[in-house]
């Protein structure tokens, strides 16, 4: 497969200097909805800040992919006297927990850097998070061209594991006939 | 569709178990805007003006406010209502933190509770599925214990739980309601809770909150954003440390405590003590309040780090914010952070207000060393052990038995005023500190300030804490300094009044009490309290309002952002008009509970040096300026001005209004 030049881009997080706020949550959901910035609901959101307050943790996780199955096992992890629990640090959205899936419909929720034409200059929970727990970096790397899945895609592949294939391609076969 | 407000009610029957999610009058909005000001309307509509504290008719509320759940800076407050065991007027203690945001996101403006739970319960809110559930299990344990214990219990991380501990299933005067960094603290609604047997709110929300015009609200914040930066980039200069930023007072932050340490009265508000924060104690105090802070941390959407997690030594984990880590420390004369930071804590788990109670406590230790309270109070009881005789426990043995209601605490319990009457003996004049039954800041100075002889007599808060704000608290001593104050100051409501603090004299003839004039006090404590109102319907944190000296929100920005918010087409005149519709129903609702001008007096020896004259020409002409008559009453014409002719029409009836003498 050829080669080509893709642009990474990247959030680093320095969860130490978190002070649990959520206005990155806020932020992301506002403006992820139609018409941008109509609405509010941080369950929407593609950061979710991962709060136990007593245990010093608050923990900014981006949507991932999503996977229709359970990870094989857990792990959990202590770094510096802190015990996180299972699947703190997983980015995916899978049917082990309710994060990253859109409240009212369960479809998957995944962090899209918050593409826009014209570009913004860096992801908006960036640029609202005032204490710079939330930095945007971006390089170039030589990477095999591969075919990604797109949103629509990835929404259909996630109804097809929840209601199977038949269901699916019949609603589509019927809306198709209405339209 | 309803824009900035979610358009529903909770209301909750404790007595059946009935729960009604209840569709709410969008005229509402337009009247009373939301928080506070739709709070304070339903307790005039719903509870007569006879009902007690501890009836089953004395209605609560916990509210969000217009702002809560959007992206509006620091708006994240949750105002609870309720006819006060202490005051017996309508209170309305405010708490930080996340449970606002959440209650609107699982679909509800207001939960709204009636009657008593026969038995212990709590609440469980998650979106539209609300529980009434068990909470005997429950008894006993601490406010910040409970919130986790439930959040187990529900398996919902994210949930958002507001707890009473021990001292509100007791019903002290002074119990709060705790919710993770935050309190409702003042006047007593963890007792209120407990009377109606609610051990604990949780809430869980995954619904949509909308805002009219998201992109004009989005600007609004983008500036807002730029502004804090500045300010927090650019202290005010020439002012102490602890007012010349924004946010509620850092005092998690800040360890630099001369001034607090020194100029408040310490004990029963007994004692200034100079020369306190010695060479041993600079280098003492931060060094245990750093050890004790694990991480600084804030309420929902706000930027700053008023609150913290402390994690000192053995102590169980708490989260603590503002003032509390002195007060009981400073109370006790036990002048060590390390008893701050475990007092604070055991404090935070009973639930209790750590203003009041500290002081509470002083006045009890003062009457011990009176002989007031004597040896057969401070025995052994069934399940306690006699009073220690050193500070520290001393000081501890009486919050137990505060917290309790055991022995002498169950008369404590009831704080200073009621405390000092049941007690007897001498043990009146020890009430030194309460106006309306309810204790203030210890803070008692040399001449009588105009500005806050108003703002202490007549708040509907009844305590000065977070009414002071927007105009300095002193005189800066030097035209320079006060030329440079000015140069850059848009909050204002108007331009000509930069001239009054250009005048402004630490000493002489333009100082107080003297100037501000009696005319130029009576627009700067309108303006301040009017801007604290639209914060409280709003529910944003005064410290990012009008709490603070140069704050990011005003009254000029905050008709743009609510209208973007909300759709309301409202500039600074229909916005003040409706916050004084509001402050004014607060008022008529209190005076038709028997509050007049009798009751709004600070304490005799608030400051050293009194001026009866001016105080008097002071109330009287701030009583015409508000346009209420010289009992405190809103007028007729007033109350129709503000569209309350029923208000009117009720005073009248009580005969606290009489046609021809107003």
């Amino acid at each position: 497969m050829a080669k080509i030049k893709k642009k990474v881009k990247t959030i680093k997080v320095d969860a130490d200097k978190c002070n649990g706020c959520r206005g990155c949550e806020i932020v992301c959901s506002a403006f992820h909805s139609t018409p941008r910035y109509s609405t509010i609901n941080p369950a929407r959101s593609r950061i979710q800040i991962i709060r136990h307050p007593l245990k010093d943790v608050w923990l900014p996780i981006f949507a991932g992919e999503y996977t229709p199955a359970e990870c094989m096992g857990r792990e959990k992890y202590v770094i510096d006297g802190k015990e996180y629990d299972e699947c703190t640090f997983c980015r995916a959205t899978c049917p082990s927990r309710d994060i990253f899936k859109e409240p009212d419909s369960g479809l998957p929720l995944k962090c899209d850097m918050c593409e826009d034409e014209p570009p913004l200059e860096q992801p908006k929970c960036v640029e609202w998070c005032i204490n710079d727990v939330l930095v945007y970096e971006e390089r170039e790397e030589e990477v095999e061209e591969s075919v990604e899945m797109d949103k629509v895609e990835t929404g259909l592949v996630s109804m097809i594991d929840k209601y199977g294939l038949d269901k699916v391609a019949e609603a589509i076969a019927r809306i198709s006939q209405k339209d | 569709m309803r824009y900035g407000e979610t358009g529903y009610n909770l209301e909750i029957d404790l007595a059946t178990g009935n729960i009604e999610r209840v569709e709410t009058d969008p005229k509402m909005l337009e009247t009373h805007l939301g928080g506070l000001g739709t709070s304070v309307k339903l307790h005039w509509d719903r509870v007569p003006a006879d009902v007690k504290p501890f009836d089953d008719e004395n209605m609560l509320i916990i509210s969000s406010g217009v702002l809560n759940a959007t992206p509006a800076f620091s708006a994240n407050r949750t105002v609870v209502t309720f006819y006060s065991p202490q005051s017996d007027l309508l209170a309305y203690p405010m708490m930080g933190g996340f449970f606002s945001a959440e209650l609107k996101y699982a679909g509800y403006d207001k939960v709204i509770f009636h009657n008593k739970s026969p038995k212990w319960v709590y609440i469980w809110i998650n979106n539209d599925k609300v529980e009434i559930r068990d909470a005997t299990h429950l008894v006993g344990r601490g406010a910040l214990e409970t919130q986790d214990l439930i959040r187990m219990e529900l398996n919902q991380p994210n949930a958002q739980v507001a707890a009473i501990g021990v001292a509100g299933e007791n019903r002290c005067f002074t119990a709060s309601i705790e919710q993770g960094r935050s309190s409702a603290s003042r006047l007593g609604g963890g007792a209120i809770f407990g009377d109606k047997k609610i051990k604990a709110v949780a809430v869980r929300g995954t619904k949509d909150v909308n805002l009219y015009n998201g992109e004009a609200f989005m600007k609004e914040m983008k500036d807002m954003m730029a502004y804090i930066n500045f300010r927090n980039a650019n202290p005010i200069p020439d002012v102490m440390t602890i007012l010349s930023g924004i946010g509620s007072p850092q005092e998690m932050v800040h360890t630099d405590e001369k001034w607090h340490t020194e100029n408040f009265m310490w004990g029963n508000a007994r004692t200034r003590r100079r020369g306190f924060w010695d060479e041993k104690i600079d280098e003492e105090f931060p060094r245990v309040q750093r050890e004790g802070i694990k991480r600084l941390i804030s309420c929902f959407n706000c930027p700053q780090h008023c609150g913290a997690l402390v994690a000192y030594k053995d102590t169980p984990r708490y989260m603590a914010k503002c003032f509390g880590k002195l007060t009981y420390m400073m109370a006790s004369y036990v002048d060590s952070m390390d008893f701050a930071w475990k007092t604070l804590q055991r404090a935070t788990e009973y639930g209790v207000d750590s203003f009041s109670t500290p002081q509470i406590l002083a006045f009890a230790v003062e009457l011990i060393e009176a002989g007031i309270i004597t040896e057969k109070d401070l025995k052994a009881g069934p399940t306690w052990s006699a009073c220690p005789t050193d500070k520290e426990g001393r000081f501890l043995w009486l919050l137990d038995r505060v917290a309790h209601r055991e022995g002498i605490g169950d008369v404590l319990a009831d704080g200073v005023y009621y405390a000092a009457r049941a007690i007897g003996n001498g043990a009146e004049a020890f009430d030194h500190n309460t106006i309306k039954r309810h204790e203030q800041l210890p803070l008692k100075l040399g001449t009588m300030d105009p500005l806050y002889y108003l703002m202490y007599a007549t708040n509907e808060k009844i305590s000065i804490t977070q009414i002071e704000g927007n105009w300095p608290q002193g005189a800066f001593p030097t035209m320079e300094q006060r030329e440079a104050f000015v140069k850059d100051w848009p909050q204002l409501p108007d331009d000509s009044w930069k001239q009054w603090l250009l005048e402004w004299e630490p000493r002489g003839e333009k100082a107080i009490p003297y100037f501000p004039t009696i005319d130029m006090c009576c627009n700067i404590v309108d303006w301040m309290e009017m801007l604290h109102n639209i914060d409280d319907a709003c529910c944003v944190c005064a410290g990012m309002s009008s709490f603070c000296l140069k704050p990011p929100y005003h009254i000029h920005n905050y008709p743009r952002i609510i209208s973007a918010a909300t759709g309301l087409d409202l500039d600074e005149t229909s916005l003040k008009k409706i916050v004084n519709r509001s402050r004014n129903l607060h008022r008529a609702l209190n005076n038709r509970r028997g509050m007049s001008r009798k009751d709004e007096k600070p304490p005799q020896d608030h400051w050293k040096r009194r001026f009866p004259e001016i105080e008097e020409n002071l109330m009287s002409a701030y009583y015409t300026f508000k346009g209420w008559n010289q009992d405190g009453v809103p007028t007729k014409e007033r109350l129709h001005e503000l569209d309350l002719d029923y208000v009117a029409e009720d005073l009248e009836k009580r005969g606290l209004l009489k046609d021809g003498q107003d």
